[in-house]
């Protein structure tokens, strides 16, 4: 199914007001319905490397697989096809950015964080590993659907700090997964009902760090009728707040329901019954 | 690294560098802080230092443990913070990060076992378990229970929104604009711009943004066939930036903006 019909998409990425490279990567495919954001990390460029390596094979082997089998297919396991295809494809680059990590000593210690989301059968499928995040705009209601890897969210999970002083923290940075890091990494996937007129938003921390969510939340009302005037706006609020790390965003308007198509066999079949 | 301050009324009696995930304050001599006053408790409060944040707990002393006057359990501390156990006082300094790392500081890391990326090597990093990198030291008053599994607690998309930072800079002092209506039926109304985005128009029609920023006030079109025109021209896609006075006609409708004093 041409999901581009039912979806609107805008990437955007930028290196900020205080970095010279930009360690993101964005890419969308909105044919397939899905879109992988990854903010890099290690030395020199090799957070470009392992961000540019996670999207590019993401990108290629999401493609491939979705168009061997829609993406809303049951599996055996009773678990979505893309599910299944978002698990394995990440450990999979995971395994590819750690051997290259391994093999040259340039690419020593990179890493990336990942957030992947897969549009099908009025369903977001969500896989993501790190701090970026995943947000969602339902009308007034804007929620974070992701919940980040993070020294920072643990510390709130367990009560150490509220969500007022985290704010103030000084451990912002710090991931507790990511992809690339480690021999074996758990994606966390999630499947979340989608309705027609959702917005949602891929973000790096260079985005959430610098914006606080009731401004994000805004500027996603004001401005869902111009989703690239959007992304600018939100690239911009960064960069006038300080924009001290790479900016990078994705945003996917539903225009309309998108259920699987269930053949016309299958729709026969039920006439009889 | 984070240091305490330790002084009586005005005399500065000792600093007292954070290096330990656990330092604790009391009358005993056991204590890292030993107070000898009987105002003190025993073991009377501890100061839980997590890679660059440190965190003050109360142990159930007897007088109390006060932050800037506020009596407190637990308490999440910023630089300059004023400890008070009786009549001592206890200043939280932690040093602002040089400039040199400070661009370092920002960068996404990750926190693993054993591996010491981001302090200078004399800080004590609290080291996980090696099966869960995830796990985050704890503090003894938390339970170990209560300790994070994201991979459970996130099924639900119902959680609560995300801190983000305090804006770094503080916008330098805009004169505050606001929007007069010219013409039409709410002609002579008025409208401040405190927002960072306020909206104008007939959504589905003709609506355009106008964006509050650090240096100055911008329009620009959001939707509809018709661009919005400023001073008599017309607005391509750009930002515009606006001017005291300057006249903008929008689905029919006039209106003037202008700073306010």
């Amino acid at each position: 199914m041409d999901m581009s019909a039912v979806l609107e998409v805008v990437t955007r990425s930028e290196p900020g007001m205080v970095r010279t490279n930009n360690e993101d990567a964005v890419m969308a495919n909105p044919v397939s319905g899905f879109a992988v954001l990854a903010d890099g990390m290690g030395g020199y460029n090799a957070g470009e490397v392992a961000s540019g390596m996670a999207t590019a094979l993401l990108g290629e082997e999401l493609e491939k697989s979705f168009l061997q089998r829609e993406p809303s297919n049951k599996e055996t396991s009773g678990k979505f096809w893309a599910e299944v295809v978002l698990e394995t494809e990440m450990a999979r680059v995971n395994g590819s950015i750690y051997q290259a990590a391994q093999s040259q000593p340039q690419y020593s210690g990179m890493g990336t964080t990942l957030v992947v989301g897969v549009f099908h059968d009025n369903k977001v499928t969500v896989g993501h590993i790190g701090d970026s995040r995943l947000y969602r705009l339902r009308g007034e209601d804007f929620q974070q659907i992701t919940r980040d890897h993070s020294l920072l969210q643990e510390q709130i999970d367990s009560g150490l700090i509220t969500i007022e002083q985290a704010r103030h923290s000084q451990n912002k940075n710090l991931v507790t997964r990511a992809v690339g890091i480690d021999p074996e990494v758990a994606a966390e996937i999630h499947n979340h009902e989608v309705f027609p007129g959702d917005v949602y938003l891929f973000c790096s921390d260079g985005l959430n760090d610098m914006v606080e969510d009731d401004e994000i939340a805004m500027t996603l009302g004001a401005l869902s009728a111009n989703l690239e005037l959007c992304a600018t706006q939100l690239i911009q609020m960064a960069n006038d707040n300080g924009g001290r790390d790479n900016v990078s965003v994705i945003l996917v308007k539903v225009k309309e329901e998108f259920p699987a198509a269930r053949g016309w066999w299958s729709r026969l079949l039920a006439l009889f019954k | 690294m984070a240091k305490l301050i330790l002084s009586m009324e005005t005399t500065m009696l000792k600093e007292i560098p954070l290096s330990k995930e656990r330092t604790t304050i009391g009358r005993k001599p056991h204590n890292d802080i030993q107070i000898d006053n009987l105002a003190i408790s025993g073991e009377h409060a501890v100061v839980i230092t997590i890679l660059n944040d440190s965190f003050l707990e109360d142990l159930g002393s007897t007088n109390g443990t006060f932050v800037n006057g506020q009596s407190v359990k637990k308490h999440f501390l910023k630089n300059g913070d004023t400890i008070e156990l009786g009549k001592y006082r206890l200043k939280y300094v932690s040093e602002i990060p040089q400039q040199t790392s400070s661009a370092d500081f920002e960068r996404t890391m990750i926190l693993r076992p054993g591996a010491n990326q981001h302090q200078p090597a004399s800080g004590p990093v609290p080291a996980a378990p090696p099966e869960t990198p995830a796990a985050a030291p704890m503090p003894a008053a938390t339970e170990p229970g209560s300790q994070a599994t994201p991979a459970h607690m996130a099924t639900s998309p119902g959680m609560a929104p995300q801190p983000a930072a305090t804006p770094q800079a503080a916008a330098p002092a805009l004169p505050l604009g606001a929007i007069q209506i010219l013409s039409g039926g709410n002609a002579g109304k008025e409208m401040e711009l405190t927002k960072t985005l306020t909206t104008l128009g007939k959504p589905g029609v003709q609506v355009a943004v106008i964006a509050r920023r650090p240096h100055g006030y911008f329009i620009t079109h959001v939707e509809g066939a018709n661009f919005p025109v400023v001073n008599g021209k017309a607005l391509d896609t750009q930002a515009h930036q606006l001017a005291d006075h300057d006249v903008i006609e929008l689905a029919g409708v006039k209106m003037e903006f202008f700073l306010k004093n």
